[in-house]
């Protein structure tokens, strides 16, 4: 019972903050501080061990599916919801801490846009992480999407409305592409529930259709379901296609550097930390609990392809960026792409060696821990840009002297985007590796090494810069607090891999069977 | 008490680490005290460790990360060898960096990643598994850069994108080795190294080949070498630990584990290993050797000699036999005595009577006797003179080469010990038997104050010289190694 309610609270306390913050502009923060309490005291109920933590469900209204809709809360989504909830503490007290920037356009409308905001979205990622209805997903990430939007537009300059512009038609591509491929499987199979879809196996038709299918075909099964194996394929595409573009896969990106680049510093940090790990979650649901076995080797190889590029094209732009906010947004990219291999690595070939099979779980880990050194990172940003006025690189000389807190968070943020041990970073790599080279699929491992090796070129350019000497430096001072925050979440990053042991386990509540036995 | 020891002693210098990073500049009394308390309670552990290691007991805990992944901290005797050096040098050059960085700025930042490095100093000694020694070994390369970096001006900051440029891909190379054997062995502790025989012969080869060329870059076997002569633009106490206590010596360690404790001696032989990796350290020794020959830098011409001499270490494991293998690890103390000594009077050479070049060196031993007796004492010690600790180095490697039968080694040890010594016994010469230059003579005379920076010094000669006169005893470095050797290396 006290679960159930706490399922409930984590999607109701952010929404009714929203709302709060919305009418009562006056006090926004005020609001967000509530909300941040109560979505913290439901976590809490939670991850209580006598609350039978994980596998809580909640029929909302108790309308069980196909009519209802489920909430559950397995490890994967309790995983996400605290470090989506750390990542929302920081930008919600460093936002409060951010001075007024007078003469600046968008100034009024920060004051009392940026709350509503920032909670609704809030509470729109807390529905995808913990919803079992492909519909109701699809209604959260619009939600998610359209909060963002206005986030990158709130400052109101030229380029940030451009930039939103540009956001907002390709979340809305996504969004058709995702729709259609739902609706494609209500009109074949009369539901939409994760669970009821994996019960229907749609995977060994497919597999039986093509002939080469391993898995045995019952009789049982009536001849409608039979042909839907070409609708289920085409289904499946098209909304892997609608996420692709939210999550910025490559060749999908374009919107991602201009809208995280232009959004004020704070907003970037929730944009590139937490608004694509929701599309990537329902992705994971899709295809890992939902769908599994309709995977072809093709389609793996092509997911892991496009990952890969995104590694390489991501890292190699960000290499080339003069303006440090880019730098990170860039990165972004690169970094979702590691997500990517998670499809031929944990999709592949079972694995002989037990610890071998922790693919998943190190996406997985690769997704929280990028999660919070990203946020991080753009909260450094946001504190250099309060120090220098700008975020252009060659303004960044001798900003060690005057931020040396910010530095030293940035570099551990780095520390666990590069992958470096101990971080949780780091855990996602080795796990990753230890997959490909134990299914003898050295060129994803190779893919994770070279982006690792990349990715320590363009961040060192920021770090070697600040700590270069300059004798007349003139920044703005930076009050304490607002570096505080940047540096405690990087060091959780740094902690995930550190005590990497309860987050581990976490992970395997309600773990899908694929993620170990591959979707194939 | 057993369990926690190894970790009491990683926090030693971590906590002291964490703490100093949050200590304003201008806290002088708290910062030293907190970092020699630190060393001194450190010295004191190591050395109840060492008396319980003797009679035979073993440290160990293990703390578990996601499976496949965790720290294990086991203290064996070669853990000890290593540990109990960089903690007696720690606190030396804890004290000579107090003196030589007085009332210079950004000191709690120099103390904190200084402690940091000493952490993962120890951190590696302590692994007992291929990963536990991953996470320290990048901890070490990731402390270091703030500090060679620490002056910020053009010429550091190129030096600091030298060594990562070195030692990131290093470090890809070491984890491809590490994920590839152990995704087909399983993890790796050094105890138990599992049954390499999982893999083909040829992958083992390979495998081996990519952990000597992830550990060789901070081993600085030629040609990965480059960035540590580029790394003098730090500061003397930096150069110390660099050269002596923590980061080359980290990787010639390194290379002591994976073949001593994960291949073995006995199939790094079968595989043909071992020819191969004697040749390119005899190689490096000799041309580490030619190229400080040419510098005229004094610290430059030590880091070329550090190149040459760490090779010796190397050289010693992949001879394999007994002398061979106890040489080789004794000489893991013994240079970084002898070398730290030296970049302890070079930092003092340059600091008090502003001497850089060679030739700056003429007649300064009457002026700067103290400074001048180590600073000859270690480049005796680096020819591999009697009565110095060198000379017992060499002997050893000597006669381990006959006991492989790998004369030609003999060759590499004569020509080296010739080169040794016209590059540095010229120093020598003009320390003592020229006439001084004009800046000396008419300059300010030059002092060896404040206590703090020669003392550490000649402690170190000391250290040195008695490692050699008393090396029979049993208390010597080389007992130790020798102690080492037999329990568990060799036949």
């Amino acid at each position: 019972m006290r679960a159930s309610l706490a399922i409930s609270a984590l999607v109701a306390v952010p929404l009714l903050s929203a709302l709060l913050a919305a009418v009562w502009s006056q006090r926004g923060a005020m609001c967000a501080t509530g909300g941040l309490l109560g979505v913290m005291l439901a976590l809490m109920v939670l991850l209580l061990p006598d609350t039978g933590r994980g596998m809580t469900s909640l029929a909302v209204g108790e309308w069980q599916p196909p009519l209802g809709i489920m909430l559950r809360a397995d490890g994967l989504a309790l995983a996400f919801l605290v470090m989506s909830a750390c990542v929302m503490a920081a930008v919600l007290f460093s936002a409060r801490r951010v001075p007024a920037d007078p003469g600046q356009t968008g100034e009024g409308r920060r004051q009392w846009a940026f709350w509503p905001l920032a909670l609704l979205l809030w509470s729109a990622l807390n529905v995808v992480f913990l919803s079992r209805d492909l519909f109701n997903l699809y209604v959260a990430l619009e939600m998610l999407s359209l909060s963002a939007v206005a986030l990158v537009a709130l400052d109101g300059k030229a380029e940030a409305v451009a930039a939103a512009l540009r956001y907002l038609m390709f979340a809305m591509m996504g969004s058709l592409a995702y729709l259609l491929g739902a609706a494609l499987l209500y009109s074949a199979h009369g539901t939409l529930d994760l669970a009821l879809l994996a019960d229907l196996r749609l995977g060994e038709l497919g597999l039986a259709e093509q002939g080469s299918g391993t898995g045995s075909v019952g009789g049982t099964r009536h001849d409608g379901l039979r042909e839907g194996g070409a609708v289920n394929v085409l289904a499946a595409g098209l909304m892997t296609a609608g996420l692709a573009v939210k999550t910025a896969l490559f060749p999908f990106h374009a919107w991602l550097p201009p809208a995280h680049a232009g959004a004020p510093a704070p907003a970037s940090a929730m944009l590139s930390a937490l608004v694509p790990k929701a599309s990537f979650v329902i992705l994971m649901r899709l295809w890992f609990e939902a769908l599994p076995g309709l995977a072809s080797a093709a389609l793996l190889a092509s997911l892991g392809t496009l990952g890969t590029a995104a590694v390489l094209y991501g890292s190699l732009m960000a290499l080339q960026q003069v303006r440090l906010k880019l730098v990170i947004a860039y990165s972004t990219i690169a970094q979702i792409g590691y997500l990517f291999l998670v499809f031929p690595l944990a999709g592949g070939d079972t694995f002989t060696q037990p610890w071998a099979a922790g693919a998943w779980t190190g996406a997985m880990f690769q997704a929280l821990s990028h999660g919070l050194a990203k946020a991080a990172m753009f909260l450094c940003a946001g504190v250099w840009i309060i120090a220098a006025g700008h975020d252009r690189l060659d303004g960044m000389r001798g900003l060690v002297a005057e931020t040396p807190m910010t530095v030293f968070a940035f570099a551990l943020a780095a520390v666990s985007i590069v992958g470096l041990p101990p971080s949780g970073g780091f855990t996602a790599k080795y796990l990753m590796l230890t997959a490909a080279f134990a299914s003898g699929q050295i060129v994803w491992a190779a893919a994770l090494l070279l982006g690792g090796l990349l990715s320590a070129a363009y961040l060192y350019r920021p770090i070697a810069l600040a700590f270069a000497r300059r004798d007349e430096a003139d920044f703005a001072p930076v009050p304490r607090v607002l570096q505080v925050a940047p540096l405690l979440l990087a060091t959780a990053a740094i902690l995930l891999g550190l005590v990497s042991q309860p987050p581990f386990s976490l992970l395997q509540i309600g773990l899908p069977a694929s993620a170990v036995e591959g979707l194939e | 008490m057993s369990v926690g020891l190894p970790v009491l002693i990683l926090l030693t210098s971590l906590l002291v680490a964490f703490v100093t990073f949050f200590l304003p500049q201008d806290r002088h009394q708290v910062r030293n005290a907190l970092n020699l308390g630190g060393a001194v309670l450190k010295l004191g552990l190591v050395g109840f460790m060492l008396s319980e290691v003797a009679q035979g007991s073993i440290y160990e805990t293990r703390m578990q990360f996601a499976p496949g992944l965790f720290l294990l901290l086991r203290v064996d005797a070669l853990s000890l060898l290593f540990v109990s050096l960089s903690a007696f040098l720690w606190l030396l050059t804890t004290i000579y960096a107090i003196a030589y960085l007085r009332g210079k700025p950004h000191l709690s930042r120099f103390f904190g990643f200084f402690s940091l490095c000493v952490a993962a100093t120890t951190g590696i000694a302590f692994s007992g598994s291929l990963i536990s020694f991953l996470i320290f070994f990048e901890l070490l390369t990731l402390s270091t850069w703030p500090l060679v970096v620490h002056k910020q001006d053009k010429k550091s900051i190129a030096a600091g994108r030298s060594y990562l440029a070195y030692a990131l891909p290093a470090s890809t190379v070491l984890l491809i080795a590490i994920v590839w054997l152990e995704s087909a062995v399983g993890p790796i502790e050094f105890v138990n190294p599992g049954d390499l025989r999982q893999l083909s012969d040829t992958s083992l080869r390979v495998i081996f080949v990519l952990f000597i060329v992830g550990l060789g870059v901070k081993a600085a076997l030629v040609p990965l070498h480059g960035w540590l002569p580029a790394a003098m633009a730090a500061p003397a106490p930096v150069s110390a630990l660099l050269h002596a206590v923590a980061v080359v010596k980290a990787g010639a360690f390194g290379v002591m584990r994976i073949v001593l404790d994960v291949f073995g001696l006995d199939r790094m032989a079968e595989l043909g290993l071992a020819l191969p990796l004697a040749a390119l350290a005899s190689f490096t020794i000799l041309w580490g050797s030619a190229r400080a020959l040419n510098q005229v830098e004094i610290k430059k011409r030590l880091a070329f000699s550090t190149v040459s001499q760490v090779s010796y270490i190397v050289l010693g494991i992949a001879l394999a036999s007994p002398f061979a293998v106890i040489g080789g690890l004794v000489h893991l103390v013994h240079q970084g005595l002898m070398k730290i000594t030296l970049f302890f009077c070079a930092g003092i050479y340059d600091e008090r009577a502003s001497i850089r070049r060679i030739e700056q060196l003429d007649g300064i031993g009457p002026h700067m006797p103290w400074t001048s007796l180590c600073f000859s004492l270690g480049a005796i010690g680096m020819v591999g003179l009697p009565p110095t600790a060198g000379f017992v180095t060499k002997i050893y490697l000597g006669i381990g080469a006959v006991q492989a039968e790998a004369f030609w080694v003999l060759a590499v040890l004569a020509a080296s010990t010739l080169l040794n010594a016209a590059y540095f016994l010229p120093l020598v010469y003009r320390i003592w038997f020229l006439e001084p230059g004009q800046a000396i003579v008419e300059g300010p005379a030059p002092t060896e104050r404040p206590t703090g920076l020669i003392a550490p010094a000649v402690v170190t000669a000391f250290a040195f010289v008695a490692a050699g006169l008393l090396a029979a005893s049993d208390f010597s470095p080389l007992a130790w190694a020798t102690l080492i050797a037999e329990r568990g290396y060799l036949p």
